[in-house]
């Protein structure tokens, strides 16, 4: 596949990997703050390639786990009812609530789809004019596009039986949250490809600019992962704290215009809670006043709803780059993806889930990702 | 507005002691290994079962025969290349040819739900007679049930299959050695994304057809040509991964493969990448490995190729000693990996 | 959230927001809305995720990677401390 596979050529692999050790005089800590560069990093062993200096930590980049629980209890509590139709991207349905996940709604009979796009849940709505369908609208910048159309659509169109149960999140101001917290010791950070695909990069300025951190917004396969550490190293190096383009094959510095321009007018900035964090001012999205009767949460009645974390469960500070998931007393006894007690087990891109499916091997003992033994 | 409620945490263990059957305990993954050995093994526990494999090889009154049973409850019925009722008697065959057994007769016994239309059974049985046919089996016993509407999805077929094992070899988990190679005998993922390409909402213009094929004739040529087989698993739900996993497991050995070696065809590695999905998990219908001594590679491999449902064998890693009981891959890159079971189902994903 | 993979356009239909393209993935044909990316045509390269073309693929831009690399072997090659660690 053409833009895919030459972007995996080992060998170009090992000369980056290469032009890194040579350029490191000292250790860095930097982060990624999107999930899909998780799996990567994870399933390639990108980190195996890199100098003992540079460390990667993984930052809240997967939806999925930043969805808050009492969001999650809101979904199956919708998704429970006889006359519904709930749609969802298949990151969710494993995604454990209080009690339950969506797979179990389904089990007791509850109607829960995997749609590939939101325009396909507008689809069921049409085909199913008795029903009410519900769509998850789970994402960060990338998928508001895409959501914001599904509704967009179904307001032109006048339906009455579609709603949406959003749980948007934005980058930068996790980015602040991580970057601004007193035990802070990212110094460099590879911003989202994809999302910048939508948003652009020129909100990132600013942050490189008050932290002193370079910031470079970089792809998704092996070599725009090295490439984009590379830079990223470079940058520390020599003292640089610029907003960088590694993706530049995607990403434009504006973004794409015409989806900012559609996001901003089905969508507004509000607070958001982030699971595992707590609550960061202005983080996420809301649909704006024009759009509020496709909310699902007013819909169906479920605003009021408050829930509570499992105390051992340390999700958070693990997806603010703060600890390791082998830190976790829970992590590989009481959870592990086949009974996980938070959202960075269940997701394919949390970082628990990452590292102990792919956990190394070192001659004959089993290491985990991320804990670099000597020898 | 609406009341305020705070919900008490349970344990979220308890979603793994559900009490309730879940689809991922037919998902070929973790859940259904728990459900097998937890339940079913120790319930019907005898050193045949224990062995763990597709099929029961049975000594009675001087004969070797292989026994075997799947049921089919594929959806959608008919999919590009195939429908539930090819899938019911190569499936089963399938099961026979890995246990080293020539399939001889099957069972077939149907499920079918009031108001199922009849232009729909004809179909399938039509198919089942065509693919015995071609397999030469006979179909010699069977039965048929209706349930209520509403208590059936259409129609469920299990079918049961007797073959006859001409051979001394056992051909099981047990026998696979250190030093072994892992033969694959075509490109992966085809059934899984033509099944998953027909659900709702993730059609594609382009047909993929499902690789389902009857396997014996490529495991008669090893037998016949006197190959000294270790171990054969067709690759079903969960893909290349589970089989793996399952051998390497049961054998307590290590199994070594490489990715750059698996073969995988661009359209099928098109899909996975929309979708999120790893070929290695995919379920295929038509593809097997075979375990085979070092020596016996060339061969082996020669063998394979001229049998067109195997025509594309290609080795693709070997067995080694330690750790026990797990796989592992080498990256692209040059970096190993742990391949493990997955939890369920295989989910496309956004992120 | 960044599950967007580059596919290329084999044919367009529809206009504005309607506008709609069938783009192959490998081989692998599917439907994809071209409403965010106006300017793209057939022939291009666009990145699609969830269905949505959310940008066009800047042919230069894609090979810069491996000019790059190519400088870095060229250097090497000049002078053989540099790829030393």
């Amino acid at each position: 596949m053409r833009y895919v596979e030459e972007y995996r050529d080992p060998v170009a692999a090992q000369q980056f990997a290469e032009a890194i050790k040579s350029t490191v005089t000292r250790p860095w800590k930097l982060m990624e703050i999107c999930g899909g560069q998780t799996h990567s990093i994870v399933k390639y062993g990108i980190d195996e390639l890199l100098p003992k200096e540079v460390e990667l930590v993984h930052g809240p980049g997967c939806p999925v786990c930043v969805t808050p629980l009492e969001l999650i209890d809101k979904a199956l509590q919708i998704a429970a009812q006889p006359n519904v139709i709930f749609c969802s991207f298949g990151d969710m349905l494993r995604v454990p609530g209080s009690g339950g996940d969506l797979f179990s709604v389904k089990a007791a009979g509850g109607d829960v789809r995997i749609v590939y796009s939101p325009t396909d849940a507008v689809q069921i709505a049409i085909q199913n004019p008795d029903k009410q369908v519900v769509f998850f609208a789970v994402g960060f910048e990338t998928t508001a596009p895409a959501n914001a159309m599904s509704v967009f659509l179904a307001k032109q169109m006048g339906l009455k039986n579609y709603s949406v149960l959003v749980s948007h999140v934005l980058v930068p101001p996790a980015m602040e949250v991580i970057l601004g917290s007193p035990d802070n010791h990212v110094q460099g950070f590879l911003a989202a490809g994809h999302v910048c695909t939508v948003m652009g990069y020129e909100e990132y300025e600013p942050i490189a600019k008050k932290y002193k951190v370079p910031i470079v917004v970089t792809g998704f396969e092996p070599l725009d992962l090295l490439q984009g550490i590379y830079m990223c190293v470079s940058q520390l190096e020599e003292g640089r704290y610029e907003v960088e383009n590694q993706y530049a094959r995607a990403v434009r510095k504006e973004g794409n215009v015409p989806a900012q321009q559609l996001v901003a007018k089905v969508f507004r900035v509000v607070h958001r809670k982030w699971r595992g964090i707590g609550e960061i001012a202005q983080s996420g999205l809301g649909l704006a006043p024009d759009f509020a009767e496709f909310d699902a949460e007013a819909r169906f009645g479920v605003s009021g709803y408050t829930a509570e974390e499992d105390s051992e469960c340390i999700s958070g500070l693990v997806m603010q780059g703060a600890k390791k998931p082998e830190d976790c007393t829970a992590y590989g006894k009481r959870c592990t993806p086949d009974h996980p007690l938070g959202a960075p087990m269940v997701s394919s891109e949390g970082a628990c889930a990452a590292y102990y499916r792919y956990r190394r091997l070192r001659s004959d003992e089993l290491v985990n990702v991320g804990s670099k033994s000597r020898g | 507005m609406a009341e305020v409620k705070s919900f008490q945490l349970q344990c979220p263990t308890l979603l793994n002691d559900s009490e309730r059957v879940q689809l991922a305990h037919g998902g070929g993954g973790r859940r259904m290994h728990e459900l097998l050995e937890g339940l079913l093994l120790p319930s019907f526990k005898n050193d045949l079962l224990l062995e763990r494999h597709d099929g029961a090889t049975l000594n009675i009154a001087g004969a070797r025969l292989a026994f075997t049973t799947d049921s089919y409850v594929v959806k959608p019925l008919f999919f590009p290349g195939g429908d539930i009722g090819t899938l019911a008697v190569n499936g089963t065959v399938n099961d026979l040819a890995m246990c080293g057994a020539r399939p001889l007769y099957l069972s077939s016994a149907f499920i079918l739900e009031e108001g199922f239309p009849m232009e729909s059974l004809r179909r399938v049985v039509e198919s089942m007679r065509i693919t015995a046919a071609e397999a030469k089996v006979q179909l010699v016993t069977g039965d048929t049930k209706v349930v209520d509407k509403g208590k059936g999805d259409g129609i469920f077929v299990n079918t049961a299959g007797i073959g006859v094992v001409e051979h001394t070899l056992t051909i099981a988990p047990s026998s696979v050695r250190v030093g072994d190679v892992i033969l694959l005998s075509g490109d992966l993922g085809r059934h899984g994304i033509a099944i998953m390409a027909m659900r709702e909402g993730l059609s594609f213009e382009t047909t993929i057809e499902s690789d389902c094929a009857p396997l014996w004739e490529p495991v008669a040529a090893l037998l016949d040509a006197g190959i000294e087989i270790h171990c054969l698993r067709d690759l079903t739900r969960g893909g290349l991964s589970s089989g793996l996993i399952e051998i390497a497991e049961t054998a307590q050995v290590r199994i070594s493969i490489d990715e750059m070696l698996i073969p995988v065809r661009e359209d099928v590695a098109g899909a996975c990448e929309i979708l999120g999905l790893d070929p290695l998990y995919l379920a295929n219908e038509g593809r097997f490995i075979a375990i085979v001594p070092e020596h016996a590679t060339a061969s082996a491999l020669e063998i394979l190729n001229h049998h067109e449902v195997s025509s594309g064998t290609v080795r693709i890693g070997q067995v080694l000693e330690k750790p026990a009981g797990l796989v592992t891959m080498k990256s692209r890159l040059g970096t190993e990996r742990i391949l493990d079971m997955l939890s369920g189902e295989q989910l496309p994903r956004i992120c | 959230m960044c599950l967007a993979v580059p596919g290329k356009i084999l044919s367009v239909h529809g206009e504005d927001f309607a506008r709609m393209a069938r783009v192959s993935f490998g081989g692998i044909v599917k439907e994809v809305s071209l409403a965010y990316v106006p300017e793209a045509n057939e022939g291009e390269y666009v990145i699609v995720h969830v269905g949505f073309a959310i940008s066009v693929v800047d042919e230069d831009e894609a090979l810069r990677t491996f000019e790059i690399l190519k400088q870095m072997g060229e250097l090497a090659e000049l002078d053989p401390q540099a790829g030393e660690a």
